[in-house]
């Protein structure tokens, strides 16, 4: 079956995005990436859709997901690599995204987690 | 009078896998029409919606992608077609954060607001057509 990669550095998760995901895949993903929140106790989960030219209302429901129970298991989520034509997209769309921090890419997302600069 | 050019891709939406299938149809065919990315962007994803809903709540169907030239324009009129339960209220439907699933309720409000054209055919037991268009002037 097939599964997107979830890579582990030290106390992150690293995920990256690449191909066009169907709905199923991406609650594959959604689980596999709670999963191993707990299994790696991780600090952080670092997802990176700069490879994404669409973010619809599900995956933006799955992104929010994943921020929730990850925090939860106290851990926090960056976004990283938004192309700008989806994040225009998403205002139009009345999609919020909640409980995540963006980033402009994967450098700076992890910096961010490091420093741990979440409310 | 110019001519007519019929050109219009059937896409069966009944999996998953349907919807990508569909996405990737209708990307090609804006590019063709010469659409920037974001307008591409914002009709790819009112169509990933629409196919979703015709997927999950219309019980499965079609989507129709259709090229036009309609005078001194040229654009794509996509249709999402289920023979469904249909829509018993329409008004709250295309209420944003009105869901029948566990969706965020965006769809059909977002789509209609991704687009330059909507339009809604449905009743109780009759299915639904969802319609939106995109154009581009010459």
């Amino acid at each position: 079956m097939e599964r997107i990669p979830i890579l582990k550095m030290g106390q992150l998760l690293l995920v990256t995005i690449q191909v066009d995901m169907h709905d199923r895949l991406a609650m594959t993903l959604q689980d596999d990436l709670t999963t191993r929140i707990v299994k790696d106790r991780a600090k952080g989960v670092l997802i990176d859709i700069s490879a994404l030219d669409l973010v619809d209302s599900f995956i933006g429901r799955m992104i929010n997901n994943i921020a929730a129970m990850a925090k939860i298991l106290d851990a926090d989520t960056v976004l990283v690599g938004m192309q700008p034509a989806v994040a225009i997209t998403l205002v139009e769309l009345g999609l919020t995204l909640e409980g995540v921090k963006t980033a402009l890419n994967v450098e700076r997302g992890m910096t961010m987690l490091k420093l741990g600069s979440f409310s | 009078m110019i001519g007519n050019d019929i050109d219009v891709k059937v896409v069966p939406l009944r999996a998953d896998e349907d919807v990508v299938r569909m996405r990737q149809t209708l990307r090609e065919c804006l590019v063709s029409i010469g659409f920037s990315l974001i307008e591409q962007t914002k009709m790819i994803t009112a169509a990933s919606e629409l196919g979703r809903n015709t997927l999950r709540y219309g019980g499965g169907g079609e989507a129709h992608i259709e090229k036009v030239t309609d005078g001194g324009r040229r654009g794509v009129i996509l249709s999402f077609i289920d023979q469904g339960p249909g829509i018993a209220d329409v008004n709250l439907a295309l209420t944003d954060g009105y869901t029948t699933g566990n969706g965020m309720g965006l769809g059909l409000g977002g789509a209609r607001r991704l687009a330059d054209d909507f339009e809604l055919i449905t009743a109780p037991g009759q299915g639904t057509t969802v319609r939106i268009a995109k154009w581009k002037l010459f």
